[in-house]
């Protein structure tokens, strides 16, 4: 399983902060994104391939669609505001 | 080199991080240290509540990494970041950015690339309850510029 985790914004919009989600390994995220869209609905698809989010993979950044494990956490959020 | 982070709801003693910043080695010839505090208005309206989220466990990733880049780039001797996360109010203290080096110009130009790349890179979001409802804060080009400045 993997696990899904959203934050500030991206978390309220959707109602939700984390997920467990079945995926084979080598499932791209841009994948995943449309398997969340087709168990939650087309807002999400819409939320989650927003042009500004950001995606970090295993706690890394990533910029590119990348193949995931099946163990892999992912976590969606919008650009970072602290300091 | 010495790294120190912190993410934490309490606030920090300035004079503390300050000492053991300065105590590192007697090699230290300069401490310079940065506190950002959150401010009363913001965007024309008056700031009730600050929220800070974060990424635990990214975000400490995220600010060792940073603190990695500043120590290759300038000879430090320690560099110390704590920030907090909660519900904050004006005048509080949010974030600490300590360097100690043998000499100034490394400290100063470290602790200023620190907080130019915390600011952009760093698993925190600000949440703001004013008078006129609650709002997430968007990132600010102006910092985007700042810390683009350093990579040319």
């Amino acid at each position: 399983m993997a696990t899904v985790i959203f934050f500030a914004s991206i978390r309220e919009d959707l109602g939700t902060n984390q997920m467990s989600v079945d995926i084979e390994s080598g499932t791209r995220v841009s994948a995943l994104i449309n398997a969340l869209a087709t168990m939650n609905g087309p807002e999400w698809g819409a939320i989650l391939k927003a042009e500004n989010i950001k995606i970090a993979v295993n706690q890394e950044l990533i910029t590119s669609d990348i193949e995931l494990n099946a163990q892999d956490e992912v976590a969606f959020f919008p650009p970072v505001t602290g300091g | 080199m010495n790294f120190r982070i912190c993410v934490q709801q309490q606030p920090f003693n300035h004079q503390d991080e300050y000492d053991a910043l300065r105590r590192q080695s007697l090699s230290v010839g300069a401490v310079v240290t940065f506190v950002g505090t959150v401010r009363d208005i913001n965007d024309d309206d008056t700031v009730k509540v600050l929220h800070l989220e974060h990424y635990p466990g990214m975000t400490e990733k995220e600010l060792e990494k940073i603190l990695e880049e500043a120590s290759v780039r300038w000879q430090l001797l320690g560099a110390t970041v704590i920030h907090r996360v909660g519900d904050l109010h004006p005048g509080d203290e949010i974030v600490f950015v300590g360097i100690s080096s043998k000499h100034r110009g490394d400290a100063f130009s470290a602790c200023e690339f620190v907080m130019d790349y915390l600011k952009t890179r760093a698993t925190f979001w600000k949440k703001e309850k004013t008078s006129d409802g609650v709002r997430w804060l968007t990132t600010r080009q102006s910092d985007v510029d700042a810390a683009e400045a350093w990579q040319t």
